[in-house]
């Protein structure tokens, strides 16, 4: 008899230990995914001085467009609280989308073979800003689920484990170029 | 979410594992006791579990490469392809991987692709040139995705060992049998074992029972390692819908796939299960759908199609349910418990052109140049000249217009050289020009000599393409990006 509750003790603490383990792993998988969005931000800014200068001779009266990256890339480099960065990030993503239109009536420029590395290094970029942000949306997802639910709700309170947050951004409509035809 | 569709998968490859395991030992047990039906069973048993560790320890230490060698893939660094390494990088990225796999290309123009891996952190994901060049972003994504799905759901583990089981279990089976060919009334200890045993009759039970299991025994394996590989090619889709965010990229890879018609010459039937379609479909081998690794693609298309917009696992259950036809459940529940819909995205804005037939075949000659670390030098004329790694003179003349031209000692594609490249271009604009044709007496002014009858194009110093019509009488062409003058010369 005395072996049976043995087991079962055993059992416990071993389940327990496994909750709390995976709490922990889940909730550095979450940092780590955070941090994945920054690293991938920082790549972008260091991209574009490169784009503006390839481009420049090329576009002669877009002076106001590249005008317009170079502004929002310094304004998101200086970007303080977590709410000021999604918005100076979202800001220099619109800057940049429109730019790409812009490109699109200068075929000199989209035959050069810098620009065009270039531009799959910034596609490339911002997709991985994407999916960095995706995969830190679902280890929250996942993370904040093991939180609530039964059993491990339990372990979470006791020892403190709070729920993170989503980083939500106005998604698609930023990151979609807006279709727009110069016939004037 | 990954984390439990893998725990489940981790279990399921331990009950087959031990399945399979258990087959294995019986065959060996029953076939030593065929021929020594004393002590035999157990030295059969040994011998069965000696050669499944020295096969595993063979693939754990060198089965990656010795597969990726069998399948002629080379491995690349970003400069030779970007794009597939950044794709590669991305979906490592959304998957959650804890370390970078090792991209391959395989010289085919058969597109394809395969990944290989016993752990997350040590993967290898191979492409075929022909996919690199059938394949827009979008699709390439998809396929990348489907195979890294491979990797975190730890599938390429699980195919492993079940491939080493499968083959343990195909050989032991096939020396048992062509021995009996050889030896049809046993060993010479056979009829030594009158004494033991309870008689003929129980040995004759014995041998039919053992040449039975040594038939069906890699019979059933197969069917069982079929039966897997199948279901993960669904979930592999799956997964790849969801962490694309865009099932229709896979689909139309997929498609685009199963109608290049064009066999893998480097696929082999022990390596075929780890491609994303079935390399062995195009030469028309019409294997049913029970003895395939694959299920069909045209299905596969199909389900990811009927999704309805949204790109999250439960409706990949939904268009699977619906299609089949029956409700089997391909997503464990974990999977979908818990969740919430994901709408899938919109197309990726810029995709290049589909391409010609001589366009692509080009491109794919390209790419394996690129791999094996051949340069590409544009020359002024417009001729894109590719110099093989081993040149070791210090300029090339052009075939076409003879113009010399330097070798650039670097791989043109790096980011890195993008940078300098450009700085270069700023430095030839104003007036400094490394490397090119000498400007003569008139002060910074570059030449062309003028071949006559139709159009001709050059490359002005700065980079900029300059074009000259059959009609153009001029004797000096102005650049609009630098503003240097091209003398022209008749």
């Amino acid at each position: 008899m005395g072996w049976i509750i043995l087991i079962i003790f055993v059992v416990l603490i071993a389940s327990l230990v496994g909750m709390y383990n995976s709490l922990v792993g889940l909730r550095n998988r979450v940092k780590n995914a955070w941090s994945q969005i920054d690293v991938q931000l920082k790549r972008r800014h260091d991209l574009i001085p490169n784009l503006i200068e390839t481009a420049k001779g090329y576009v002669k009266h877009e002076r106001e467009t590249l005008e317009n990256i170079t502004k929002a890339r310094a304004r998101a480099m200086e970007a303080g609280s977590v709410g000021e960065k999604s918005k100076a990030e979202a800001d220099l993503s619109g800057a940049l989308g429109r730019f790409m239109l812009v490109v699109e009536n200068y075929p000199d420029l989209k035959a050069n073979q810098n620009f065009l590395a270039l531009q799959e290094e910034l596609t490339s970029t911002e997709n991985k800003i994407a999916f960095a942000r995706q995969s830190y949306n679902d280890s929250v997802l996942f993370y904040n689920n093991k939180i609530q639910m039964f059993p491990s709700n339990f372990i979470a309170n006791f020892f403190r484990f709070v729920k993170e947050e989503f980083f939500e951004v106005e998604e698609p409509s930023e990151r979609a170029v807006p279709k727009v035809s110069f016939t004037s | 979410m990954m984390w439990e569709l893998i725990s489940h998968n981790r279990r399921m490859s331990l009950f087959l594992f031990a399945g399979m395991a258990l087959l294995l030992s019986a065959l060996g047990y029953l076939i030593g006791a065929y021929y020594e039906p004393e002590r035999g069973g157990y030295f059969g048993l040994a011998a069965a579990i000696g050669i499944w560790i020295v096969l595993t320890l063979i693939s754990i230490t060198s089965g990656d490469e010795i597969l990726l060698k069998l399948s002629r893939a080379k491995e690349v660094t970003k400069d030779v392809h970007p794009r597939l390494f950044n794709v590669v990088e991305e979906m490592k990225i959304a998957s959650g991987l804890p370390g970078m796999p090792k991209v391959y290309i395989v010289d085919d123009p058969a597109p394809n692709a395969f990944a290989i891996g016993l752990k997350p952190e040590k993967s290898s994901i191979a492409v075929t040139a022909g996919l690199l060049s059938k394949l827009n972003r979008d699709e390439l994504q998809g396929v990348v995705a489907h195979e890294m799905s491979h990797i975190a759901n730890r599938d390429t583990q699980l195919m492993t060992v079940s491939g080493i089981m499968l083959g343990s279990i195909v050989l032991i089976s096939h020396f048992f049998l062509r021995s009996m060919w050889f030896m049809p009334s046993g060993s010479r200890r056979y009829r030594k074992s009158d004494s033991g045993g309870g008689g003929p009759q129980l040995q004759l039970i014995l041998v039919l029972v053992t040449v039975a299991l040594a038939i069906l025994a890699p019979i059933f394996a197969r069917l069982i390692y079929l039966a897997i590989s199948r279901k993960r090619e669904y979930l592999a889709d799956a997964s790849a819908a969801q962490l694309t965010r865009y099932p229709e990229g896979l689909a139309s890879a997929l498609e685009k796939i199963a109608s290049a018609g064009l066999p893998l010459e480097s696929a082999n039937k022990a390596t075929a299960p780890m491609y994303i379609v079935n390399p062995f479909l195009a030469t028309g081998a019409g294997l049913a759908a029970l003895t395939s690794t694959h299920p069909p693609t045209e299905e596969r298309i199909r389900i990811l199609r009927n999704m309805a917009g949204f790109a999250d696992y439960r409706a990949y259950q939904r268009s699977f349910a619906k299609i089949k036809g029956k409700p089997t459940a391909i997503i464990p529940n974990s999977g979908i418990h818990g969740t919430k819909q994901i709408e899938s995205r919109a197309a990726s804005a810029d995709l290049e052109p589909d391409k010609d037939k001589k366009a692509a075949a080009r491109d794919v000659m390209d790419i394996m140049r690129a791999v094996n670390g051949y340069a590409f030098l544009v020359c002024a004329c417009g001729l894109k000249m590719k110099i093989p790694p081993d040149l070791d003179q210090p300029t090339v003349n052009c075939p076409k217009c003879g113009r010399e031209n330097r070798v650039p000692t670097a791989e043109l594609a790096t980011v890195g050289a993008v940078v300098e490249a450009a700085a270069e271009a700023e430095a030839r604009a104003t007036g400094q020009a490394p490397g090119l044709p000498p400007a003569d007496a008139t002060g910074g002014a570059y030449e062309y000599v003028r071949k006559g009858g139709g159009w001709e194009s050059f490359a002005c110093g700065c980079g900029n393409l300059l074009q000259l019509s059959p009609g153009f009488r001029g004797s000096v062409l102005s650049c609009k990006l630098c503003g240097k003058n091209t003398v022209i010369k008749q």
